[in-house]
């Protein structure tokens, strides 16, 4: 059976198994429950990968297939139309393929938590979002999987709902996520409004012949553009939306690694560049998607610099590096930010997963400093790590090496402030260089800073440490796609994202070896991060006290704060002082109220004539007789009596 | 032949009389007395209207107004008579046990 004439094989499988897990799995076993949850995962991978196959034997050309219509009204269409390119290719191999590792894991780290069930059945029904967000051939479709994918994300935030912090998390990402969601509708609203289609193929072939609009212009494109874009920066964690990510480490691990480091925060990188048509005539958009992701960049890793929690750390460098991605996309270079945006999955759930690993050895312990020398004691899960923080740092010729190096040089190379863009890109790669291996100091190496004798650090099982080893693996191996450019060759990888997001014909006298030159310069600026963390966190360190810009970092520039004083407390005080007391109490229940007590009072004044007179009963009767005959009698009388005035 | 008006006439002069009966009088024997009376008052004006008319449709009514009115006698000289018992009075004014 070919798998692409039922592509809708590929998401169902998780939904099933989400359905069965979460209907029925409530007093199974634990192995049951994985069982099926691993099953539906597993065999949906599979399914993708045969995909994939018969996609290359095809000749790699677009499939597209329309299910069935879901609404139509008047020239409206939106079905369950699926479709599959290169794009999808590579989006689709990463959310199942990391999905199904993390599902491994999480049958390890989640063993002996409450809910078994209810995890696996939330983190299925998140797998088949994802799936429906990535194979989606219209925005309205796309749409189902961004709202589903950030419902998952709250069901799963607030997996711990008994504890007041995180639910409060979980509708933290649930609200501020709306805020996004208002712009992407805003934009969807538009795009059909000017095209009368909201499908990508079609659309994206209207729009491909319309003149450019210029800088500074802000036609319907580039308004569309950015109203899509905010849907990302609320999806994708960017300034100014970003809050929620940080928070979201609430959740389980496993779910931080999945959702909020390696799939679901991308979707908003993957929408721009699924829209790299609309984006491409809208520079004035494009040039603010640079600019907030280099902002985003260099603004997270500053916060990152001093966290003390693990998660955060990781957390912050999340929303950095996805920082990186939008500049990637915002500089014309949408299949570096791809690149970049599948490396990252890689190395970044491994880095979730390890430190997830690093929190299950000390029984639940996740400020580093209380922990210290464990390399030594949990080996499988140190390798690891350290292998995904020479990822992630940039280091030859592991992965992020290539895809942040793809990042910066188009930066580089960008007509629009393009040598600004990159300084503050480099500048912020030191930072990622210095917090990852600040990271790796505090928690592996120096004396631990644990309870030896209440803590017994143990390795995690096998079914946590097969995982990491694969996408350790696949942290080093990631990039060399691209490993024939540095030699002269061609990238790979960009070259087969082309046909959808199309090449760019850079005519710069001497490219390739400007591209070795900035490499060397990454590699110096990780260097750089990384001596600056031995010289500071190599010997015995205690937690100083935290004073002037540390503290301001610390605090995370009190952006929270900020926000609580601008909006949450002006809502609060609104809603309670306006909405509650006026509208509710005076205008809603004045109402209710009024037309009972009216009642009320008009039945006290009527209830004087039930007198129990007798008489004055025959008197109402007679008036009532009177009445009544006038009404019935009165067109027959009224002429006469008119006739008679006459 | 005298006019049908005068008919009429004195069947408003009787239909009157019965109304300011029925509201003014204590009496409960007299109340129904005046009902009967205003009964009556239209029985004459459908029987004048029958004559100027030729027509009898006039006089079917006041045979089923007859048989109404003696069913009501009937059942109204019952309920009379066991307020009397009860209340050991024919005044109107003391039947008010729905009074507030």
């Amino acid at each position: 059976m070919p798998i692409l004439e039922h592509l809708w094989i590929i998401p169902l499988l998780p939904l099933l198994g989400s359905a069965i897990n979460g209907l029925l799995g409530w007093n199974w076993p634990n192995k049951l429950v994985h069982s099926v949850a691993l099953g539906a995962t597993g065999l949906s991978f599979l399914c993708a990968l045969e995909a994939v196959r018969e996609f290359f034997a095809n000749g790699q050309q677009l499939f597209r297939k329309e299910f069935f219509t879901w609404i139509t009204a008047g020239n409206f269409r939106a079905g369950f139309d699926l479709q599959f390119d290169q794009l999808t290719v590579v989006m689709v191999l990463v959310v199942t393929g990391v999905g199904f590792l993390i599902h491994i894991y999480s049958t390890g780290y989640m063993a002996h938590e409450e809910g078994y069930f209810r995890f696996f059945s939330y983190l299925n029904l998140f797998m088949f979002f994802m799936l429906i967000l990535v194979l989606a051939a219209n925005y309205v479709l796309l749409f189902v999987g961004w709202e589903g994918v950030g419902l998952c994300s709250y069901l799963l935030i607030g997996f711990y709902f008994l504890r007041k912090s995180a639910s409060d998390a979980g509708k933290k990402a649930f609200i501020v996520n709306r805020i996004g969601d208002f712009g992407f509708m805003l934009g969807m609203f538009l795009l059909f409004r000017t095209f009368h289609t909201l499908d990508f193929t079609a659309l994206f072939a209207q729009a491909g012949p319309l003149p450019s609009e210029t800088m500074g212009q802000f036609g319907v494109l580039t308004v569309a553009c950015i109203l899509l874009f905010v849907g990302a920066t609320g999806k994708s964690a960017q300034l100014p939306l970003y809050v929620w990510l940080p928070d979201a480490m609430e959740g389980p691990t496993p779910v931080s690694a999945l959702i909020h480091a390696a799939t679901m925060v991308t979707a908003g990188v993957y929408v721009v560049a699924r829209s790299h048509v609309l984006f491409l005539h809208a520079p004035t958009a494009l040039y603010i998607v640079a600019i907030i992701g280099c902002a985003t960049a260099f603004f997270a890793a500053t916060i990152g610099l001093v966290q003390s929690d693990i998660k955060k750390v990781l957390a912050y460098s999340t929303v950095s590096q996805l920082g990186y991605m939008f500049l990637g996309c915002g500089v014309g270079a949408f299949s570096a930010g791809i690149f970049h945006l599948m490396t990252h999955a890689f190395f970044k759930a491994l880095l979730f997963l390890s430190a997830g690993s690093v929190i299950h050895a000390l029984g639940g312990q996740q400020d580093m400093w209380k922990m210290g020398g464990l390399a030594s004691k949990i080996k499988v899960t140190f390798w690891c790590m350290l292998f995904a923080t020479i990822a992630i740092a940039g280091f030859f010729p592991f992965a992020a090496f290539f895809s942040k190096d793809a990042i910066l040089f188009a930066a580089f190379n960008s007509e629009t402030s393009g040598k600004a863009l990159y300084a503050v890109g480099l500048l912020a790669a030191i930072l990622t260089s210095f917090y990852m291996f600040r990271l790796i100091w505090l928690t592996f190496f120096g004396k631990p800073r644990y309870d030896e004798h209440k803590v017994h650090v143990h390795e995690s099982p096998l079914n946590m440490t097969v995982p990491l080893m694969v996408l350790a693996f696949l942290s080093l191996t990631g990039g060399w796609f691209a490993l024939p450019a540095l030699f002269g060759g061609k990238d790979y990888f960009s070259e087969f994202l082309s046909p959808v997001l199309g090449g760019e014909a850079l005519t710069i006298p001497n490219a390739h070896e400007l591209e070795l030159k900035l490499s060397v310069v990454a590699m110096l600026a990780a260097a750089v991060g990384l001596v600056i963390a031995w010289r500071m966190y190599a010997k015995d360190v205690k937690e100083g006290k935290s004073e002037g810009l540390h503290k301001l970092l610390y605090n995370k520039y009190y952006v929270d704060e900020l926000y609580n004083a601008v909006i949450v407390a002006p809502l609060m005080w609104i809603s309670r002082n306006l909405l509650w007391k006026v509208v509710d109490v005076g205008v809603i229940d004045g109402t209710v109220n009024g037309i009972a007590s009216g009642t009320t009072a008009i039945g006290d004044k009527v209830r004087h004539t039930q007198s129990g007179n007798t008489r004055s009963y025959a008197v109402w009767v007679l008036i009532g007789a009177v009445v009544v005959f006038s009404i019935i009698f009165w067109p027959l009388l009224h002429p006469a009596l008119v006739g008679g005035m006459r | 032949m005298i006019p049908t008006s005068y008919y009429l006439l004195l069947s408003a002069i009787l239909f009157g009389l019965g109304t300011v009966a029925f509201v003014f009088k204590r009496n409960i024997i007299t109340i129904f007395m005046s009902i009967e009376l205003m009964l009556n008052a239209v029985n004459l004006a459908f029987v004048a209207f029958s004559q100027s008319l030729g027509k009898p449709d006039g006089e079917v009514f006041v045979l089923f107004v007859i048989i109404v009115a003696a069913a009501e006698a009937a059942v109204g000289l019952g309920i009379i008579i066991l307020t009397a018992r009860n209340r050991r009075s024919l005044n109107v004014e003391n039947v008010n046990l729905l009074k507030l």
